[in-house]
């Protein structure tokens, strides 16, 4: 569902339309339940923190005082409920990753500096992910520190901005850029990882479909 | 721009930033003519663009279970009484 429909179906929530409250129910539990899922990694906890964002956005609703922020409204909202569950993430652990880490190993040859990375240009932008891309995806998402998967998934995997997910995470905006930063760079590192072991191989990923 | 390994460790700390266009125009040309020099830059790029597509196009593998009846009415008496809120405001 893109923004604007977002926009329309909390107008229509807020108008109390029928049909929209089970339509924003629905929509808005299922992006709960991912968010809370990836963050602590129980499904338990991630169906209660979805019941419990939603109930208290519909208790505090006058506080959206515009149904255009409804996504990082609701996030906000779903922030608060996971915290409150005090549970640290059965994933990752938090440490810092510096920059240096990040970066790909390069060597010297006959014809100038190399680094050492996976073909990447064989990976369309728009693919349909196979089920082990998908679970390489899955995988350097959970292996994230949390402070940095926090900022993914809000800006990359939910697409708000830079300032909305400052505003839900409480942080600056250039914490949220640098957390984004190497939070991406740790993923592009684990796909790269993945590719290259699936690059031995010679057929293409599309062939390997399904 | 010969590949300068000082160089290249400035342009990957603001890659993600050059990605979303959240940069100055001048630090935006600068990082543009680097690249244009750098094809180990260049291809580090493209595979940090790919990651980011990859994960806007993310679907999660786990979805909720459904609702429950209990919790569906839990969830619809709070909107309603939002909503009787509301008109009594107005």
């Amino acid at each position: 569902m893109d923004k604007q429909r977002e926009t329309e179906l909390a107008a229509a929530l807020l108008r109390g339309e029928p049909g929209a409250f089970d339509r924003f129910v629905e929509y808005f539990r299922a992006k709960v339940f991912g968010y809370s899922y990836l963050m602590c990694g129980q499904r338990e906890d991630a169906e209660e923190v979805a019941q419990e964002t939603l109930l208290k956005a519909f208790e505090n609703f006058d506080q959206l005082h515009n149904p255009e922020h409804v996504r990082a409204w609701i996030f906000r909202v779903a922030k608060n409920a996971c915290l409150m569950k005090r549970r640290k993430s059965v994933f990752a652990p938090e440490r810092e990753i510096s920059l240096e880490e990040l970066m790909p190993a390069s060597r010297q040859d006959g014809a100038g500096r190399r680094i050492e990375i996976a073909d990447w240009s064989r990976l369309p932008d728009q693919e349909v992910l196979n089920s082990e891309l998908r679970d390489a995806l899955d995988r350097a998402i959970q292996e994230l520190p949390e402070s940095y998967r926090s900022v993914v998934i809000l800006r990359d995997l939910e697409e708000l901005s830079t300032e909305e997910t400052a505003n839900i995470l409480e942080l600056s905006t250039d914490v949220v850029k640098t957390r984004l930063h190497r939070g991406r760079m740790a993923i592009r590192q684990k796909l790269d990882s993945y590719l290259s072991a699936t690059q031995k191989n010679t057929a293409p990923l599309a062939a390997r479909e399904s | 721009m010969k590949h300068d390994p000082g160089n290249c460790k400035e342009v990957f700390a603001l890659l993600s930033e050059y990605l979303d266009l959240e940069l100055p125009p001048e630090a935006c040309q600068e990082i543009e003519r680097h690249i244009a020099g750098c094809s180990p830059c260049e291809e580090f790029v493209e595979s940090l663009r790919k990651t980011v597509a990859l994960c806007r196009s993310y679907q999660p593998k786990e979805m909720p279970a459904p609702l429950s009846a209990e919790a569906r009415h839990q969830l619809e008496a709070a909107w309603r009484n939002m909503i009787a809120s509301r008109s009594s405001a107005t």
